[in-house]
């Protein structure tokens, strides 16, 4: 039974990667509700609740979705997400008015086929669990096989179709592969949540890597280890349905990814944006300390906090701790109160100060903006040029010695 | 029964459903937002179930309430991961309605000893009760709850739409323009996603969470097949809501099944005819025009 669940999870969330990554997300969503009238028609003319004979008539139904949208979109003015509306709510809702003329007909062998509905991962069992098995494998093996050709139809169809691979086949076989995926995890999750199955894992995975195959990787992972967990969440305790639980799941390692992957998530964001704060302001204490050895000529005196506070609008635990970032660093050295630059400071500092009066002349020598306008720009810019920049900033400028205030631009005795 | 006891208040009040719905819906597909609504209409049900908890019924301000915070909730959460997560607009839809009704699907699960909404229920209402669960008496006339509750709903959309007109207007068809004239368009926006939220979760007793969709977007994309100016378009997504409510009705009474899944079907009947058959923007027409 778990490893129904796992191939159903990791093959739906496979093949939702390539929906995702195509921009039809809700597709998915679509051919989910629409099988269901598939089913429907299939168990009323069969009689029995042969997998086979349902599962053929929800692909036919998911499939007869797909073009309709596809009709709807190409020939009236409508526009895909209320085609995806119409389609999707008339199909199920054809599918509800069938469903519950069969359970009103007294059919004994119908009940459970509202198992469709909501999932019942945890009662597929025997033959069911082998075809839904199975075609969890045919799709896992299809991707595998046909992966070239699904990337470039997805990212750059009309370069595909330049280089002569037949697009329309394989978007017809990618087609395909989502209808089955689509109904293969219904059986886990249920309609409504099956587009979940599809989109959660791609959403999540993205959030840890860029290349495609990683991706279908960890967005497997990301499905298996979901089935698993709602599957075991209904198993232990039992008045719990197992889809939900499933796609809640899902969810929390989807929000998880966004917040704790690294590079794309949002802690490493902050934190990368954090350490360049911190740089930034460590690097303007730099440049106050050496104006003020410039102001009095003195590179041995040692500064105050309050001297500098003078001149900074900055609170005094803000500085004090830069400061001691900084002495760590070996860039300055001093108590609590007094501080000097070392000679790697020093050569910081005028470094910043340098960059900040070469970008005052770029902007007013080769730029043409007025001298009162530049200021505010190199406070800013003084912390992003590269030495590469700064070394066409000196060609192009031609090692000027003064900025357009009359300061002197300090280089380094080399 | 005969037809003045039982059929009229269950025509009546699926009519009533799909003119509000209808009506609300026109906006929502002239904004391309039909998959927002359809998301809403899912993810309203946690709040639904809490408040329901809450309060013991399903017609209660505190239903109401709750149900309208979880659609304004979903639109921000949709956004939140749009801007800030990066994630694409479909997948960030697909994302939050999911998670919002696999929500509120266990919590029914978890209090199914407390609550009696059934997972049936939750998916296509029974407006089959309607006549049976009478309310007030007016000139001597027994008219049962659902109705009165659905023609307030109604009243409301219609009054909304009066009111706001002129904002929802322009900031649908002219969003740039109604930005420059000082209309706040995000408000209208949220106002737009409340009253679907609002329209959602009255309806919901009656047809259930996932067929106000088919009653939100069918009548009104059919409606905007017909006809480019926005109050015709209002009108006939009415007049088709109406039409399918009455013939759905027979339908389901003739196959004796649930009733909104056959009033969705019609309407994706009459969608399909007009489809077809529309003066200007159908299929037929459009191919003899050559186009």
């Amino acid at each position: 039974m778990v490893i129904g669940t796992i191939l159903i999870g990791a093959s739906s969330s496979i093949v939702g990667c390539f929906t995702v990554l195509r921009k039809r997300s809700l597709i998915g969503d679509a051919i989910a509700h629409s099988v269901l009238p598939g089913v429907c028609l299939a168990f009323m003319l069969g009689g029995t609740k042969d997998p086979l004979m349902l599962l053929g008539g929800a692909f036919i139904s998911g499939w007869l979705s797909i073009i309709a949208i596809d009709l709807v979109v190409s020939n009236t003015r409508i526009k895909t997400d209320a085609a995806l509306g119409i389609i999707l709510s008339v199909f199920f809702g054809l599918g509800i008015l069938l469903l519950t003329h069969i359970q009103k007909s007294g059919n004994a062998s119908q009940s459970g086929l509202d198992s469709f509905l909501f999932g019942k991962a945890a009662s597929i069992v025997g033959d069911d669990l082998i075809i839904f098995g199975a075609v969890a494998v045919l799709l896992i093996v299809s991707v595998y096989l046909f992966f070239k050709e699904f990337t470039l139809i997805s990212f750059d169809p009309n370069y595909a179709k330049s280089i002569g691979l037949r697009v329309n086949s394989y978007q017809l076989l990618l087609s395909s592969l989502t209808v089955l995926a689509v109904t293969v995890g219904i059986q886990a999750v249920g309609v409504v949540l099956m587009a979940a199955l599809l989109i959660t894992p791609a959403v999540a995975a993205r959030f840890w890597t860029d290349k495609l195959s990683y991706m279908i990787a960890i967005a497997a992972g990301i499905g298996a280890l979901a089935s698993v967990s709602g599957a075991f969440i209904s198993y232990a305790a039992p008045r719990m349905p197992t889809g939900p639980w499933i796609i809640v799941v899902l969810t929390i390692l989807a929000i998880l990814s966004m917040f704790f992957a690294p590079g794309r998530g949002f802690w490493s964001k902050w934190r990368s944006q954090h350490f360049t704060e911190q740089r930034i302001f460590q690097e303007n204490i730099l440049k106050l300390l050496y104006q003020l050895e410039e102001g009095d000529g003195r590179q041995d005196a040692e500064r105050s906090l309050s001297e500098m506070l003078e001149r900074r609008d900055w609170k005094k635990e803000k500085l004090s701790t830069g400061l001691n970032q900084l002495e760590d660093d070996c860039m300055v050295t001093g108590d609590d109160e007094l501080w000097r630059l070392s000679a790697e400071g020093r050569r910081e500092g005028k470094r910043i100060v340098r960059l900040h009066r070469l970008w005052e002349l770029y902007l007013t020598q080769v730029m043409k903006v007025a001298p009162d306008h530049v200021h505010e720009t190199a406070e800013v810019m003084e912390h992003l040029i590269s030495p590469q920049l700064e070394k066409r900033l000196l060609r192009d400028l031609n090692h000027p010695d003064r900025d357009p205030h009359g300061s002197p631009i300090p280089y380094d005795r080399s | 029964m005969d037809f003045w006891q039982n059929d009229f208040w269950i025509i009546l009040s699926g009519s009533l459903v799909a003119m509000s719905c209808g009506l609300l819906g026109c906006f929502l597909v002239l904004r391309k937002m039909a998959m927002v609504g359809d998301a809403i209409s899912h993810s309203v049900l946690p709040g639904i179930v809490i408040a329901f908890f809450i309060s013991g019924s399903l017609s209660s301000w505190t239903v109401m309430i709750g149900a309208t915070t979880l659609g304004i909730l979903t639109t921000f959460i949709i956004e939140f991961l749009q801007k800030r997560g990066g994630v694409q607009a479909d997948a960030a839809i697909g994302l939050t309605f999911t998670f919002l009704f696999a929500v509120g699907v266990i919590l029914i699960a978890a209090n199914s000893g407390n609550l009696h909404i059934d997972q049936d229920c939750v998916l296509h209402g029974e407006i089959a009760y309607i006549p049976l669960d009478t309310g007030t008496v007016i000139q001597g006339i027994e008219i049962p709850r659902q109705p009165m509750i659905l023609g307030v709903l109604f009243l409301a959309v219609v009054s909304f739409l009066l009111i706001g007109y002129r904002g929802l207007f322009l900031t649908t068809f002219d969003p740039e323009y109604s930005d420059a004239i000082g209309m706040q368009t995000s408000v209208w926006h949220y106002l737009l996603m409340a009253a679907v939220s609002l329209a959602t979760v009255v309806s919901f007793e009656s047809v259930g969470a996932i067929l106000v969709v088919a009653f939100l977007i069918v009548p009104a994309a059919t409606a905007y097949l017909v006809t480019d100016h926005l109050p015709s378009m209002l009108i006939l997504s009415c007049v088709f809501g109406v039409l399918a409510s009455a013939s759905g009705y027979y339908l389901a009474v003739f196959l004796d099944g649930s009733i909104a899944g056959a009033i969705s079907t019609m309407m994706g009947v009459f969608f399909f005819l007009v489809f077809f058959f529309a003066p200007r923007y159908g299929f037929i027409a459009r191919r003899m025009a050559g186009s």
